[in-house]
């Protein structure tokens, strides 16, 4: 009995080992962005977020803190990539206002799916689409400044593609995403305006230089709206990213994220630390 | 006489091209033949201990596959070889290869290239030429 039950043990660990996401090349499977998805730090990439093929699943998790001059973003989150194909992902944010006093958080449940291609392999860019649905914990803000709702969803279409050697011999990637979206900064303060309540088609970039198997940096740029009036500006960062086993990733960047619900210049840096558990 | 100046440029730009693929070759980069079959031998003996990979190779003639890889390495990297193998489809036929395995190879590869002291940024071209042949193997 206690044999049958040890072979059983170890016939579950090794299936469990071959069904668990390995199947790719290290730093192929980028990291999770703040909002849960598989991308870099600020911009969905169109990798599902874990190294599985398309006979394995993974999960991996992430937290993520901005410290800027006047606010402190804490994002936590984690996501299961099924077969290469569909991405589920949550996060939740935690937006300190450090100088007014008080926090807002919001929750962001996500889903990408791959419709095409590799992002190493293929002859065209890996291509994805995925929405990111939020829901703000904390509305009195939001409403205060003016948005027209507490919920919104995102749409994205985003394309990412390897480029193998093609930097002097570095592995090049670069990513664009188009992204529909009616959120103030995030969603953490609201969605729409009264004045202005309509999607707004954002682009997303980011272009990043694996400087070995272990180490790539970069940068990266979101587009914003101002539904709000308030000056709302475009993201950008500068990042370098270690990632020493595929469990394992950390990232430092420094990050520039314009005026913030009023207080200008909002610059600081971001560390994030994740990994895929399997 | 436009035309022709463009002409011109194009015989350049060919030529340019042309010349500088044959006299700085990757192949003579990394070493030449010595470090093809180096690799290769790396290669062999990472799959031996591998033995989801090693299933794969059941049954087939190693110093057959060991002389025609160092042959179609020493021609995707621009050295003086032709590679006179089956093609990746007859070679992989049958073999339904996944696209996880492919990818531990790959791996393998890269261990292979690793040990013998390849640089990163000569890997980083090398498997640059062999991608394009995954879509003849995954899955046939």
């Amino acid at each position: 009995m206690r044999r049958v039950a040890a072979t059983l043990a170890a016939g579950l660990l090794c299936s469990s080992a071959s069904f668990a996401g390995d199947g790719k090349l290290i730093g192929t499977a980028g990291l999770n962005q703040v909002e849960g998805a598989g991308g870099g730090g600020i911009v969905p990439w169109a990798t599902l977020s874990g190294y599985d093929s398309q006979d394995q699943t993974s999960a991996s998790a992430f937290v993520t803190r901005v410290n800027l001059d006047d606010y402190r973003l804490t994002a936590l989150g984690a996501n299961l990539s099924l077969y290469d194909r569909v991405e589920l992902s949550v996060a939740r944010h935690t937006f300190d206002l450090t100088t007014l006093g008080g926090e807002i958080q919001q929750n962001v449940y996500g889903m990408k799916v791959r419709l095409y291609g590799d992002v190493v392999y293929s002859d065209f860019p890996q291509l994805s689409a995925g929405v990111q649905h939020k829901r703000l914990q904390d509305s009195a803000i939001a409403y205060a400044l003016g948005s027209a709702d507490e919920n919104g969803t995102d749409y994205y279409l985003v394309a990412t593609k390897v480029h193998l050697g093609a930097a002097a011999g570095f592995n090049l990637v670069w990513n664009v995403t188009a992204r529909a979206t009616k959120a103030n900064q995030l969603g953490l303060l609201g969605f729409g305006s009264q004045n202005d309540d309509d999607y707004d088609v954002m682009f997303e970039g980011s272009v990043g230089v694996l400087f070995n198997r272990h180490l790539a940096a970069g940068v990266e740029y979101r587009q914003k709206p101002d539904n709000l009036g308030l000056g709302e500006e475009d993201w950008w960062d500068a990042f370098i990213t270690y990632i020493p086993s595929k469990s394992f990733n950390v990232t430092l960047a420094w990050a520039e994220l314009g005026s913030i619900a009023g207080a200008p210049d909002q610059n600081g840096l971001y560390l994030s630390v994740g990994g895929q558990l399997w | 006489m436009v035309i022709r100046r463009i002409l011109l440029l194009c015989v350049f730009c060919v030529g340019a091209v042309s010349c500088a693929s044959t006299s700085d070759s990757l192949y003579n980069d990394i070493g030449g033949e010595a470090k093809v079959a180096e690799i290769v031998d790396n290669f062999i003996y990472e799959i031996e201990y591998d033995p989801t990979i090693l299933a794969y190779f059941e049954g087939s003639d190693i110093d057959r596959f060991r002389a025609k890889l160092i042959e179609q390495l020493c021609m995707v990297t621009g050295g003086p070889c032709s590679y006179s193998g089956d093609t990746m489809e007859q070679v992989h036929g049958g073999m339904n290869i996944t696209e996880t395995d492919f990818n531990r190879t790959v791996d393998l590869l890269i261990n292979a290239m690793n040990k013998a002291g390849v640089s990163h940024r000569h890997q980083n071209q090398i498997l640059a030429q062999l991608a394009p042949m995954r879509s003849q193997m995954l899955y046939k």
